[in-house]
């Protein structure tokens, strides 16, 4: 799993991919920084952290869309299948060369907190809880877009698949209040991405929230190891 | 070291395998051999563990692919047809990582060195695989297959892309490591197999179609006799003539090699010789015969009568050789008619002009007779 994540890492940074990601995250919390929090003239931190839900669901597919469908391209997926390394630790290898990426992204806003400590106390449970939510949110998508990738070679593909599944998660609580029935309606806010992260953005720091996060990632990765799994014996 | 019993994989309707079996002993380099799409490629992904096959089972090391995976792919190193490579690595990260990848317990930097100079790769250690050509991309390839010291290396087509001097290279780096480890080879390029292969197995349309050494092949398929030769003469008049030779069982024109010399394939059934007969028939006509060289059926050719759909031998038909023989019958007599009419011309001329006369006219009657030969068939 090692060798593996340490070449993913290493391929996000020795191409622009890696570059790119954390340019376009920094300019757009820095540009919500200032919009919702410095100019409104606020301590809190959590107009920032709802705006970076939808920069997440653009960027993310970015970091996962060559992440399996490159191999399957390269054939490189052959050493990779046939070298002694079960497939659960090259998924979550990869897994984790996103995350950490991704990580290096949201390490920036502490510092946002840092600044606004200068003019007033910013309420750190709450920064905490917020950004507990965004690793969350941000480990949940790259699951996603790494399954995605998983099902094709092409990165195009993987990344535009990978958006879309992602903008479903978003905008699937808009159906729950038109859908008169109350089961349904349950289960859509249940799976909703955007209500249970509106949670950690308002300060409620809710543990079910936080399984079902982790459950995301865990169900995602499993599908993908099925997925190579299921290549052997097409 | 490997054995496969029974192996049979299934696309969809489309069978890949049928049935395959065969074993590898230790350190023995077995030649995979057969035409595009034969199943060369899917037995080796199945032996790797990248595919999994329909039913039977292959044993690498005594451990069963599907049921100890890790223990089977710990004993292999594969080269699959495209070299796996990362482009966007250099050859020695690259080699790192699959250091890592393979979990290898021997020193780091002796044993990857010793491997980049084994294949010789070690002067573009330091350069981004993108930019390396088709031949040192193959390379590393094969040394990524090296690391690990693997006690089985399946290498599917290893020489492909490279320029002869590298091809000999990349042969003698296998027949080396043969010593050390079992290797299975796939090529259809055949001298390659001829060279470097100690046993042949010939798949075709995912059935095991021979299963032996190069030599014991290329006797058992070839009962006959089969030669180059080289003649001075017409074409359309030795041919026939040679055709007719007592147990010749086919004659083939190869084209004309030099201006008015042709060379010849032919090949005599089994138990009869035709040199003698051939000098014969060539010094009465006063054909020269420039070259005579015994060839006896190469890889290339059992691999097209084995591959072939409808194995027939290739024998020339009988209406052809009744014809042949007729032409030359009828060629024979003419040129007999004329050397008595021109030896009884020519007693009437002296003695001594005749001898040297018969020794001009030797290549000269040859235009005379075409005209002839066509009317008299009219």
């Amino acid at each position: 799993m090692l060798a593996i994540f340490r070449r993913e890492l290493g391929s996000y940074f020795s191409s622009p991919i890696g570059y790119i990601f954390l340019a376009v995250y920094y300019l757009f919390s820095g540009y919500f920084f200032l919009g919702t929090t410095l100019v409104a003239d606020t301590n809190s931190l959590s107009g920032v952290f709802q705006s970076l839900f939808t920069v997440l669901m653009f960027i993310v597919p970015l970091l996962t869309m060559r992440l399996m469908s490159e191999d399957k391209k390269l054939k490189t997926d052959q050493l990779l299948l046939t070298s002694p390394l079960n497939l659960s630790s090259l998924v979550y290898g990869k897994f984790f060369a996103a995350l950490i990426v991704f990580l290096v992204g949201v390490a920036i806003t502490p510092v946002y907190a840092l600044i606004i400590n200068i003019f007033a106390q910013p309420e750190w449970i709450v920064v905490i809880g917020n950004l507990v939510g965004l690793i969350l949110l941000g480990a949940a998508l790259i699951s996603i877009g790494l399954f995605i990738s998983s099902l094709t070679e092409n990165q195009l593909i993987a990344a535009i698949g990978g958006f879309a599944i992602m903008m479903i998660f978003m905008l699937i609580d808009g159906l729950s209040s038109v859908i008169p029935i109350d089961i349904v309606k349950k289960i859509i806010d249940g799976i909703s991405f955007s209500t249970r992260y509106g949670e950690f953005t308002t300060g409620i720091f809710n543990i079910s929230s936080v399984l079902y996060f982790i459950s995301v990632v865990v169900i995602f990765n499993f599908f993908t190891v099925r997925v190579l799994e299921k290549k052997r014996w097409s | 070291m490997i054995e496969v019993q029974n192996l049979t994989k299934r696309y969809g309707s489309k069978v890949a395998l049928n049935d395959v079996s065969f074993t590898v002993n230790q350190g023995e380099i077995l030649g995979f051999l057969g035409p595009n799409g034969a199943g060369k490629s899917t037995t080796m992904n199945i032996l790797t563990g990248y595919l999994s096959s329909s039913s039977g089972a292959a044993k690498i090391g005594g451990k069963d692919i599907l049921d100890d995976p890790m223990g089977a792919k710990s004993k292999i190193g594969y080269l699959p047809e495209q070299p796996p490579l990362y482009l966007d690595m250099t050859v020695s990260a690259y080699l790192n990582f699959v250091y890592d990848l393979k979990k290898c317990k021997l020193p780091r930097k002796a044993h990857l060195q010793e491997i980049c100079d084994l294949v010789k790769i070690s002067d573009v250690s330091h350069r981004l695989i993108k930019n390396l050509s088709k031949g040192y991309r193959q390379r590393v390839g094969l040394a990524q297959a090296l690391v690990g010291n693997p006690d089985v290396l399946i290498l599917d087509e290893p020489t492909v892309g490279l320029d002869p001097k590298q091809i000999i290279e990349i042969r003698n780096v296998i027949k080396k490591l043969g010593k050390k480890h079992t290797i299975i080879l796939s090529s259809h390029i055949l001298p390659e197999i001829q060279a470097t292969c100690d046993r042949v197995v010939v798949i075709n349309n995912g059935n095991i179609v021979a299963d032996d050494t190069p030599d014991n092949l290329s006797q058992n398929l070839s009962h006959n006799a089969r030669y180059t030769v080289r003649i001075q003469g017409p074409e359309n008049e030795v041919r026939p003539i040679i055709s007719s030779i007592q147990g010749m069982k086919k004659v083939d024109c190869l084209g004309e090699r030099e201006p008015g010399v042709f060379e010849y394939l032919i090949e005599s059934a089994e138990g009869s010789d035709v040199r003698n007969d051939l000098f014969k028939r060539l010094s009465e006509r006063n054909w020269p015969l420039l070259g005579l060289q015994n060839s006896a059926l190469n890889l290339e050719d059992i691999f097209l009568q084995l591959t072939k759909d409808n194995a027939a031998p290739p024998v020339l038909d009988k209406k052809a050789q009744k014809e042949a023989r007729k032409q030359a019958e009828a060629i024979l007599e003419e040129h007999e008619t004329e050397e008595i009419e021109k030896i009884a011309d020519e007693a009437a001329v002296d003695y001594t002009q005749q001898s040297a006369q018969e020794e001009q006219t030797g290549l000269a009657p040859e235009p005379q007779e075409q005209p002839k030969n066509d009317g008299g068939d009219e």
